[in-house]
């Protein structure tokens, strides 16, 4: 695999501090499976110097495109860039969400995000939604402000609810109450859907719907984060614990069964 | 007539085809980064380090950039000898590149009976004893001294030690974090090395003021990339004036440009280590580079530019 320049098509603003960047891109990259990322490097030089993963987030007519939020010096010059500008882009890299098992045509997915989570799960809402799958999509974001995302699900038929931390939008509460929910109604139901989750933010989060999917019996996916120093898995900076012992988030995630994670607290 | 390669380079006993390796730690066992770059265009490589047990490494965040830098502390990660030698060495035979192993011991017994094990891998043609590592306490350290490489006595034992075990090219890395380098060059020459590498990373540490903890899980970390360059020129230029077996350079290359600087003070050879994380497909890239920087400037073999700096 090449690193290549990439012209930047688009850079928009969709939320406070939330981008969507669409880039020119070659076969390979719009073949990227939901789930799986690129490895930008911002600028030319040291300033950022390594490249920083960004999730697949749709892919249009010879553009993908990624959803990212403003969290420090990178990402605030890739807000920066204008349209007809180059980045360099090494990707699709890892693995991504496991589809080959998404049941029957009654399954439900539902795809769980917290914060700029959401990014990889747009790509994986699209992909079912062309196979004619139900999806379910939970937004989590602490206030109104931080829920991203939720018309560009709606537009391609997926039902959404949102939680927002102080209650400000949705569901007063963390996603993951809002999944319980949902699969705590499903086990009073003579006929049971069959449910699948995939779920991508922070740790912790990702940690509860992890044990959410064990203990109502549902295959559950998560997209792990984690800081990566090379993203093709020669630095080894992002170790993993795992049931069958140590793996990396880059080159054998970023999506693990969840439960074939050791969580940690 | 045979034909001359201009890049040619010798260092002990290996004839490489050009000047450009890749550093320990940075390229995994050869074929995880094989998949970005021709390996086969390269010099060699240099494998991740290997320790006689395995070891699990350093907490997470193990990586964190600094200004043209970054940090790491990923604590010498790997399956541990047998491993090497029951598994990863069959794809190293596959590689079509010269195999350096890197290696690291609690210990003299430890350096001994793994250089005494690698000696009978016909992949590997020659061994880089790391004595430098930033991320892991050696049990030879003494009060005194955090590394072995920042003990001329201690490195001297270390080499004399893994010098009656191999008669593979034997290279010492070496730490910047020292108060004269020459004195390890030296020992490590004196001691019977075929080479020294230099320089490993510096000790680094980096503060998420927000939380008041570094930013490394483990606290201090190794410093890489193009912020250590002209430390690293300073210590070749220092160990070229002093020793007689061959450097290698590296710390912070980034384009033939780089190499070029680092033969000129003393280099015969680099390592290309940080660059491969962000540019994984760079180092062949370098060696293109190089091929028509000798051509384009009729240069017979590029050795002539080895300490060529006019101080």
């Amino acid at each position: 695999m090449k690193e290549y320049k990439a012209q930047i098509l688009s850079n928009i603003k969709v939320a406070d501090g939330y981008y969507v960047l669409c880039f020119k891109a070659g076969k390979a990259q719009v073949n990227a499976a939901p789930g799986q990322f690129f490895n930008i490097k911002v600028n030319e030089g040291g300033s950022p110097l390594l490249r920083r993963p960004f999730g697949l987030h749709s892919v249009s007519d010879g553009g993908v495109k990624i959803l990212y939020k403003i969290v420090g010096n990178a990402t605030e010059m890739l807000a920066g860039k204008a349209p007809g500008e180059y980045i360099n882009v090494l990707g699709p890299l890892g693995k991504g969400f496991d589809l080959n098992n998404a049941g029957t045509k009654n399954a439900v997915h539902i795809l769980a995000g917290g914060g700029h989570g959401i990014a990889p799960l747009l790509a994986l809402a699209e992909n079912l939604r062309k196979k004619r799958k139900n999806v379910i999509v939970l937004i989590g974001g602490r206030t109104k402000c931080h829920i991203v995302g939720e018309i560009m699900f709606k537009r391609i038929g997926c039902r959404v609810f949102v939680s927002s931390d102080d209650g400000s939008a949705g569901y007063k509460g963390r996603v993951s109450g809002l999944l319980d929910d949902i699969l705590a109604k499903n086990e009073n139901k003579t006929k049971k859907t069959a449910y699948f989750i995939y779920a991508c933010g922070p740790k912790p989060m990702l940690r509860t719907i992890a044990g959410l999917g064990m203990i109502y019996g549902v295959p559950t996916q998560v997209s792990l984060e984690e800081y990566l120093g090379c993203g093709i898995g020669i630095c080894v900076g992002c170790p993993v614990e795992t049931k069958a012992g140590r793996k990396l988030v880059c080159k054998d995630g970023p999506v693990f069964e969840a439960g074939d994670i050791i969580w940690k607290k | 007539m045979e034909k001359i390669n201009p890049l040619e380079i010798r260092i002990g006993k290996l004839k490489l085809q050009n000047p450009v390796l890749l550093a320990s730690g940075t390229c995994g066992y050869g074929s995880e980064i094989a998949d970005f770059t021709d390996v086969k265009k390269l010099g060699g490589v240099v494998t991740k380090t290997i320790t006689l047990k395995p070891r699990t490494g350093n907490p997470v965040p193990r990586i964190v950039e600094t200004p043209s830098g970054m940090l790491n502390s990923i604590g010498l990660e790997n399956k541990g000898l047998e491993d090497f030698a029951a598994v990863k060495s069959r794809e190293l035979s596959k590689l079509g590149t010269e195999v350096i192993a890197s290696i690291a011991g609690d210990n003299i017994k430890e350096f001994s009976a793994m250089a005494e094990r690698l000696s009978l891998l016909t992949c590997v043609s020659g061994i880089e004893v790391n004595l430098s590592c930033p991320n892991v306490l050696h049990g030879m350290a003494s009060r005194t001294y955090k590394l072995i490489a920042q003990d001329a006595r201690a490195t001297s034992d270390v080499v004399k030690a893994v010098r009656k075990c191999t008669k593979k090219t034997l290279i010492v890395k070496l730490s910047p974090n020292v108060t004269d380098i020459k004195e390890i060059a030296k020992a490590a020459e004196n001691a019977g090395a075929d080479a020294v590498s230099a320089i490993n990373t510096l000790f680094g540490l980096s503060v998420n003021i927000k939380t008041g903890k570094p930013n490394l899980a483990r606290g201090a970390g190794g410093l890489s990339g193009p912020a250590v360059k002209p430390v690293a020129l300073y210590h070749i230029k220092e160990i070229y004036s002093c020793v007689k077996i061959p450097i290698i350079g590296m710390g912070g290359i980034m384009s033939f440009e780089d190499v070029i600087e680092f033969m000129m003070c003393g280099a015969a050879c680099v390592q290309i280590g940080t660059c491969n994380f962000i540019h994984p497909g760079e180092s062949a890239e370098i060696v293109r580079n190089l091929e028509e920087f000798v051509k384009g400037r009729k240069i017979k073999n590029i050795s002539s530019l080895i300490g060529s700096v006019k101080i």
